[in-house]
């Protein structure tokens, strides 16, 4: 790894850390979902009513961490600030380590593995 | 802008992840053909770094959030193919590991952020920058790009959010999906990402490409010579 690229790492580690921040700015600013991304009890107040179509379809997969956090909605927010950056780092390993398997497996078959 | 399961009808997702198994076949081919081991790190440093961006979210307060996507500046930085490949494979672990985005709208959600993003950033970065070299037109450029791919990202968003009513009505003519016609949705996320999510975007997109001219200049896939 050169010495570039080592900064680079560093500098996603502390994005992991500083993360809550996007949890924590919008909870001070009252802020909530992302436009068109509610939740059916959300959607509920809104509109007075729940989508058919929608309703059957908003709970098809349960996430082993949904929404980032290890805890529940009503978890004190500490949990939330560390399930956030555990996620956060948690995924630099899951998307680096599914990018790094793909990369392998194509560029072996190119012969390019030593071209540098 | 991850559009959640329940939101888009069969009638939309279903196309939406043909095109986006399109694009990943076309990308993972070039990938295939072109990548050399020596990019390989900083393909899995993107990947991280859009995961990450997203994680940032943005308030308006008393309203919504939203956030950058990365998928500007990647392009710019390693090629808007290699770009669906690294944000792709953000937006499905998103999507299966933590819920952000519905699983029948990976396709819908890759197409938006993984394959028109970075192609109209990419795009908008070569247009803008001509044959410039550095200084105020490269960054102009790099603004632009990212500032305008994720707003137009947002606005495909906003226009399938949209469809939706006109698509599938219920019996006593309730929405079935979405619920907010295009005349909601469009305007609420276009101005939303124009007037400050894209212009985060923007910044991102300028200060990295900064820091890559800085120190590493021969790495950048949108200013070398062909």
């Amino acid at each position: 790894m050169t010495l570039f690229q080592k900064k680079l790492w560093i500098g996603l580690i502390i994005m992991a850390l500083l993360s809550p921040i996007g949890i924590l700015l919008p909870e001070k600013f009252n802020a909530g979902d992302a436009w068109g991304e509610w939740g059916t009890d959300t959607l509920e107040k809104l509109l007075g009513y729940v989508p058919e179509g929608l309703k059957k379809l908003t709970d098809l997969w349960k996430a082993p961490i949904a929404d980032y956090n290890l805890g529940s909605e009503n978890s004190p927010i500490i949990i939330q600030v560390l399930s956030y950056v555990i996620s956060g780092i948690l995924g630099i390993a899951i998307v680096g380590g599914v990018v790094y398997l793909i990369s392998r497996l194509l560029v072996k078959a190119n012969g390019k593995e030593h071209r540098v | 802008m991850h559009i959640p399961d329940g939101y888009l009808s069969p009638q939309t997702y279903v196309p939406l992840y043909g095109a986006s198994f399109i694009f990943w076949a076309v990308a993972l081919k070039k990938f295939k053909k072109d990548m050399s081991a020596k990019y390989i790190p900083y393909l899995a440093m993107a990947s991280a770094f859009s995961f990450l961006i997203q994680m940032f979210n943005i308030p308006i307060p008393g309203g919504t959030t939203g956030h950058a996507v990365g998928a500007g500046i990647i392009a710019i930085l390693l090629g808007p193919w290699t770009a669906v490949i690294a944000v792709s494979v953000v937006l499905i672990i998103q999507a299966v590991v933590f819920g952000d985005g519905g699983i029948t709208a990976i396709g819908a959600n890759c197409f938006n952020m993984a394959v028109v993003m970075p192609f109209v950033s990419y795009w908008i970065f070569k247009v803008v920058k001509g044959n410039s070299k550095g200084g105020m037109r490269l960054y102009t450029a790099a603004f632009l790009s990212g500032w305008l791919g994720l707003s137009i990202a947002a606005l495909i968003t906003a226009v399938e959010f949209g469809i939706q009513p006109l698509i599938a009505m219920s019996s006593d003519g309730r929405p079935l999906y979405a619920p907010y016609p295009l005349s909601v949705a469009v305007p609420v996320m276009a101005l939303e990402h124009l007037l400050l999510f894209g212009i985060v975007e923007g910044i991102v997109t300028v200060l990295l490409l900064k820091y890559f001219i800085k120190h590493e200049p021969d790495l950048i896939y949108a200013v070398k010579e062909y």
